[in-house]
């Protein structure tokens, strides 16, 4: 320890170069134990806990939270919380798919724009990544109100009855999820697409590939490290959002996040809300360790 | 290929007019001189006149600026050393690994589990002293936390993009650790912390989640009281509020851009 060494042209002994590292280090790290990793582990203590009359934590390990979460209440099983849970995964899958369908054709659109209106574009695409999610949530309220045409035609085409807004429900919840998530989808996919070898696209279709082909073969490969990048962003707070469905789907079509709020807002159920965060964490891990298993097997082929 | 191109061309303006119509319209209603429904009854500006004498509105907005600001200046401050404290010491592979991983938390946990772990920590910390009272002191701190992490990691790119030679001349020169960092480390970093400082800020600006579990009945911010309002229903002062949001995130962004741009070409 009290060796002499040079690091960095200075000569000093290691004790002393590892006090000064701990003292840049520790005020932030400190930070992020005390308000990140310490309430993270008793949140998990939390789920295991009860709940007293007046939404007090007690403090008695039992299972009962997670029970009740797989759906063992008073009144015999249900399946609410699990529809609910499956819900979220299922709307965070089709918001993603649908963000990265719809990002390519706008990628190859930008990147091939002149350098002059390039930025124009991409700066179009980032002022709604940056804008405030409770407003450009609740602007979906304007377009889905009865008075405009596109509620009107779905009352032409009895879809709703007249005079309805097409919100609260599962369709504006998608609307909403897939305008929110689409800049998270296509700002990394674009730093991809950017740096396309188009020689590649060139060879195959010399070789007179499908378009289709070119595409699984020539292209997506070359985007796939912002294509990853996008689909975590999306999928992971998309399965955690509760502004979209709280205003858009209402108690129409609750996903887990709303859950959570509720447990910590009204219900004041704490260790039941701490439990299904645990849920949701463990679903989230849970998939991005399958994109990743599956990924490596993409690059195998 | 002229078919994909145009097929590709009215996808991307479709997409456009997907993200941007909502926006417009809450722009185009906050003008429109009536107080209910969406029928067009003329141009007025009563609106944003009317936002500047709720002080409710107004007592938001300076409740937003301070948090955004203090968690801003916070943030920067512990970041930009723990970026320096993990990039410049040798520390051995394993505690890297840790450090990486804390460091990462904020980044990878989803927004409202952070939410839910500070709420539970916050009504632990309540019994030992009653700043933990659900407030602007909870909401500044719960920003903090997930700026942090942002602020070292673009703080830490620079870092490694400078490299170590210039540090490494000027120890060769006999510089003090102080003037060391004062007059070399820092200045070489100051686009890198600017740049860590803007997003921090607008990290700030742009959360609800966070905000919304950690707030009190004194510390209203804007987000929360466009939620709050929209909830019950939704009024034209609202969309002038929300325009003016709009406004400046525009203004925002372009500074960013601009600034990094100014970076890169340097």
């Amino acid at each position: 320890m009290n060796k002499l060494m040079i690091w960095y042209g200075e000569l000093l002994t290691q004790k002393h170069l590892i006090k000064r590292g701990a003292l840049f280090l520790s005020p932030g790290m400190l930070w992020l134990i005390i308000f990140i990793v310490l309430p993270g582990l008793i949140l998990i203590l939390v789920s295991f806990a009860g709940r007293g009359a007046y939404g007090e934590i007690v403090w008695e390990y039992s299972l009962d939270n997670y029970k009740q979460l797989m759906g063992y209440g008073i009144f015999g099983w249900t399946a609410d919380y699990i529809i609910i849970l499956l819900r979220s995964v299922w709307v965070a899958i089709v918001t993603t798919g649908i963000a990265v369908v719809l990002s390519y054709p706008l990628c190859f659109f930008i990147a091939r724009k002149p350098e002059r209106t390039r930025y124009m574009w991409l700066t179009l695409v980032i002022i709604p990544f940056w804008t405030n999610m409770v407003i450009r949530t609740y602007s979906w309220f304007l377009i889905l109100a009865p008075e405009l045409p596109f509620a009107k035609l779905a009352a032409w085409l009895k879809i709703i009855s007249p005079g309805m807004a097409l919100y609260p429900s599962a369709f504006a919840v998608y609307l909403g999820m897939i305008s929110m998530f689409l800049p998270f989808v296509v700002l990394p996919l674009f730093s991809s697409i950017e740096r396309l070898d188009w020689t590649l696209v060139e060879a195959a279709q010399d070789l007179y590939s499908s378009n289709i082909r070119i595409f699984i073969h020539a292209i997506l490969p070359q985007t796939l490290p912002g294509l990853s990048v996008g689909i975590i962003l999306t999928f992971v707070p998309a399965m955690g959002m509760f502004v979209v469905p709280d205003l858009l789907g209402g108690a129409k079509y609750m996903l887990v996040g709303n859950l959570i709020q509720q447990q910590f807002g009204a219900s004041r159920d704490w260790a039941f809300g701490a439990a299904i965060s645990m849920g949701l964490m463990v679903l989230t891990m849970f998939s991005l360790y399958l994109y990743r298993k599956k990924n490596k097997d993409m690059n195998l082929l | 290929m002229k078919k994909i191109n145009l097929l590709v061309s009215v996808i991307a303006y479709g997409i456009m007019a997907f993200l941007y119509l909502p926006l417009i319209a809450v722009a185009f209603f906050s003008v429109n001189n009536t107080k209910y429904g969406l029928a067009w009854k003329g141009f007025t500006l009563d609106w944003y006149i009317k936002l500047f004498h709720n002080e409710m509105i107004l007592q938001a907005g300076l409740n937003t600026l301070i948090l955004a600001i203090v968690s801003t200046i916070v943030a920067t401050i512990l970041g930009t050393a723990l970026a320096i404290g993990m990039d410049r010491f040798p520390w051995p592979k394993k505690m890297n690994t840790v450090l990486d991983l804390i460091l990462h938390l904020p980044v990878v946990i989803p927004d409202i589990i952070l939410a839910a772990a500070l709420v539970v920590a916050f009504g632990f910390l309540r019994s030992v002293s009653s700043l933990f009272e659900p407030g602007l002191f909870n909401m500044i701190i719960g920003h903090i936390t997930f700026q942090v992490a942002f602020v070292t990691l673009v703080v830490r790119s620079r870092l490694i993009s400078i490299g170590k030679d210039i540090e490494e001349a000027a120890r060769d020169l006999y510089a003090t650790t102080s003037y060391l960092l004062w007059k070399i480390t820092l200045p070489l970093l100051m686009p890198g912390i600017i740049a860590g400082a803007m997003l921090a800020f607008t990290l700030s600006l742009d959360d609800f989640v966070i905000s919304f579990f950690t707030a009190g009945p004194q510390s209203v911010t804007l987000p929360l009281y466009i939620f709050a309002a929209v909830r019950r229903v939704v009024t034209p002062e609202i969309h002038a509020l929300s325009t003016l949001v709009l406004l400046a995130t525009i203004l925002l962004v372009f500074g960013m851009e601009r600034f990094t741009r100014k970076m890169n070409t340097k």
